[in-house]
């Protein structure tokens, strides 16, 4: 017994000299909910995380902990970054929401962002990107690519972010094709490569021939190559996966947004705000177009072009609700607190919203 | 040539004391091995992993926040396995106990009275009871193998659960994102010190100590064996079958109840999609590896819990994938059920001529 107390204050005498080697560098901490390796939403957050570390070098330390449950797991992980001397973490999960807030309280000198929330405090930041934003222009390559006029959408949990892609999308397809139809999938996860693959063989099988995804696999992509399909990678730049299939894909860029932070921090600049960025702050950006006619690239980089100027917006009106209902008239725009909530279909849509 | 498992004529005491041991100093070994090929200095790993969680208080406390729904849904599921009752579906008595004692902070938000605790324990014990009733039932009257049911059962509680929280019970403030509403403090459970340890501990040691007693001391104790290990001789014994099967899934299932409505009111303090990362499958473990034995699964519920801690602290001390984690328990998992095996059985060596036609 004496020895393991020997050894474990050995060991503590250890860190704590580590511990004071590391006081002057700023620890960056990171929350994944996914592996890192999923190819998808976390891997993507890794990247920024990797970006962080090759800006700023030796000013920084960054850790994370990876596959962390969105239920009671998750305050416990925060908290042991936080406990780590962490002194900005990101929690890149919407699940994340409460258990963040929580530590943020616990540890007032420790900053803290959220992805996807809306619960901010004066240590406690959100940020999200609008992907809304690069749904609208692969609805409108799915609708000039379409021969069968149906599109196959694999979505995961019904939330408002997912809606509000789905709804996206529909529009961008409508703008194209007044006629086209979406069909969706709810498979009920951000990442079961292979519930999605299920998803998309059914959606294939009921005729759609370009499939999208709001889930976080390439399963999705993979089974259109398979199957001479195409479709869109998401979140990640996905070709390798479906190199004849993938048309583009919407790539989550957190790198930006993660160095400029980071900054902050290292500037004692930073504030607790609310950053909701698009293709306007490179947190969107679409993969190269690839297996498209010449003529769908150019539009489709031209209407990106538009957006991130500002010169269009995705939901602009006159948009009907799918109960033939308007939700908003000619001209006007939705607002962003539509937006964020949003719980309901736009016309056409080939699916009730599970509710 | 082949092995055979012989089932040994008497096992030593000794030995059975020691297994444990010997499985843990094994994993270590091979922890060693795996980390020193990782490149990563062995011991500062085990370090990290067995140690470190234990050397503060908030991490001390994490391991019985942890801990406590493994513990108390385990040693309801030792009764089951010991009465011959196979109970698979913690996981949903789990889960229907949550969904039964929230009822009162998500739909009557204002009720909020010193009762208001106390009711949605009972609430949440009679929810996971309720659930557990329906496995018990068709096996009693129709026969029905309860490991099918249970386990089905499993995914009905979810899914119902993911409707409630993406439907009904949704915070009306919450942006139409899936959870509900934040319980108030009178509908939370009182924490036990400064971090996040609470009331649940008490609530598993407890269920620990009465059924230790009642497993080693009482009759009930004794019937519970004997219709688990030779339900024959039990019913020459007057002792019901059927009854047994109605008490053990009834007191797992309340057990596993109250721990999901502890945890959702201690540690969650609010109903999400998640609520659980597979407690009721990983009490399974548990209970073996506790020898089924209510002081067993009180160290193993710890020692589990532990392996998770110790994952962290090791991605975050060493960058250590989690994936080598998820490894490292399995091999601890597999030294302890393979020495456990050796003290009952010995391996013997069989040549083909030995069994004739066998091979």
């Amino acid at each position: 017994m004496k020895k393991i107390m020997g050894l474990a204050a050995a060991a503590l005498l250890g860190f704590g000299v580590i511990g004071a080697e590391a006081a002057d560098k700023l620890k960056v901490g990171f929350i994944y909910v996914g592996p890192i390796g999923d190819h998808g939403w976390s891997y993507q957050h890794n990247q920024g995380r990797l970006a962080i570390e090759k800006e700023f070098g030796d000013k920084v330390e960054t850790v994370y902990i990876e596959n962390v449950s969105e239920g009671p797991d998750a305050e416990r992980a925060i908290e042991r970054l936080a406990r780590d001397g962490a002194g900005l973490i990101f929690t890149t999960s919407f699940g994340f929401m409460n258990p963040t807030l929580k530590v943020a309280q616990k540890f007032p000198d420790v900053k803290f962002e959220h992805a996807t929330g809306y619960k901010r405090s004066e240590n406690l930041s959100t940020y999200s990107a609008r992907f809304y934003e690069g749904r609208y222009v692969i609805g409108q390559m799915a609708a000039k690519m379409s021969k069968t006029g149906t599109a196959g959408y694999v979505a995961s949990v019904p939330i408002p972010e997912v809606v509000r892609g789905i709804n996206s999308f529909m529009l961008g397809a409508q703008s194209v094709n007044p006629d086209f139809k979406v069909k969706v999938v709810w498979v009920n996860s951000w990442y079961d490569p292979g519930k999605e693959a299920d998803a998309a063989k059914a959606l294939l099988d009921q005729g759609a021939d370009v499939i999208s995804q709001h889930t976080d696999s390439p399963a999705p992509l993979q089974v259109a190559e398979e199957r001479g399909a195409v479709g869109f990678g998401q979140a990640s730049d996905m070709i390798a996966f479906a190199p004849k299939a993938q048309l583009t894909a919407i790539v989550d860029d957190w790198s930006a947004y993660y160095i400029r932070r980071v900054q902050a921090v290292l500037d004692g600049t930073w504030k607790s705000e609310d950053v909701w960025g698009g293709f306007d702050k490179d947190m969107v950006v679409m993969a190269p177009y690839t297996n498209v006619p010449e003529d769908v690239a150019k539009e489709a980089a031209a209407m990106a072009e538009k957006i991130r100027s500002g010169e269009f917006h995705p939901f602009t009106g006159p948009i009907f609700k799918q109960d033939g209902s308007e939700a908003v008239g000619e001209g006007i725009i939705i607002d962003d607190g539509t937006l964020l909530g949003m719980n309901w279909y736009v016309k056409g849509i080939d699916d009730k919203l599970p509710n | 040539m082949r092995l055979e498992l012989e089932k040994r004529a008497e096992h030593s005491t000794a030995m059975a004391l020691l297994s444990p041991v010997i499985a843990l100093a094994l994993t270590l070994v091979s922890g060693a091995i795996l980390f020193a090929a990782l490149g990563e200095n062995p011991a500062e790993a085990l370090y990290v992993f067995f140690i470190e969680p234990l050397t503060a208080s908030w991490s001390l406390q994490e391991l019985v926040v942890k801990a406590t729904p493994l513990i108390l849904i385990g040693v309801g599921l030792a009764v089951c396995y010991l009465s011959n009752t196979w109970n698979i579906g913690g996981e949903g008595q789990f889960t229907a106990g949550a969904l039964a004692g929230s009822v009162l902070p998500i739909l009557f938000p204002d009720f909020q009275t010193p009762f208001t605790l106390p009711l949605m324990l009972l609430m949440g014990i009679a929810g996971g009871m309720a659930w557990a009733a329906i496995p018990a039932f068709l096996k009693v009257r129709f026969g029905t193998n309860e490991i099918l049911t249970s386990l089905m059962l499993v995914y009905i509680a979810l899914l119902l659960l993911d409707w409630l929280v993406r439907g009904p019970w949704r915070d009306p403030d919450g942006y139409n994102f899936p959870e509900s509403r934040i319980f108030s403090d009178a509908a939370s459970l009182p924490a036990l010190a400064d971090g996040r340890m609470h009331v649940g501990a008490i609530f598993a040691l407890i269920a620990v100590a009465a059924l230790a007693v009642v497993l080693m001391k009482s009759l009930k104790g004794f019937e519970i064996r004997v219709l688990g290990q030779a339900p024959r001789a039990g019913r020459f014994a007057g002792f019901s079958q059927n009854k047994m099967v109605w008490f053990a899934f009834l007191l797992s299932g309340g057990l596993a109840g109250l721990a999901g409505i502890s945890e959702v009111s201690g540690s969650i303090n609010q109903l999400t999609p998640v609520i659980s990362p597979g407690y009721g499958f990983t009490a399974i473990i548990v209970a073996f590896l506790g020898r089924l034995n209510p002081i067993g699964i009180l160290f193993s519920g710890l020692l589990l819990a532990l392996s998770y801690l110790g994952g962290e602290a090791a991605q975050v001390a060493l960058g250590i994938s989690d994936k080598t984690t998820r490894v490292f328990q399995g091999m601890l998992l597999f030294y302890v059920l393979a020495c456990d095996t050796l003290i009952l059985y010995r391996i013997r060596l069989g040549g083909p001529a030995a069994t004739g036609k066998g091979a």
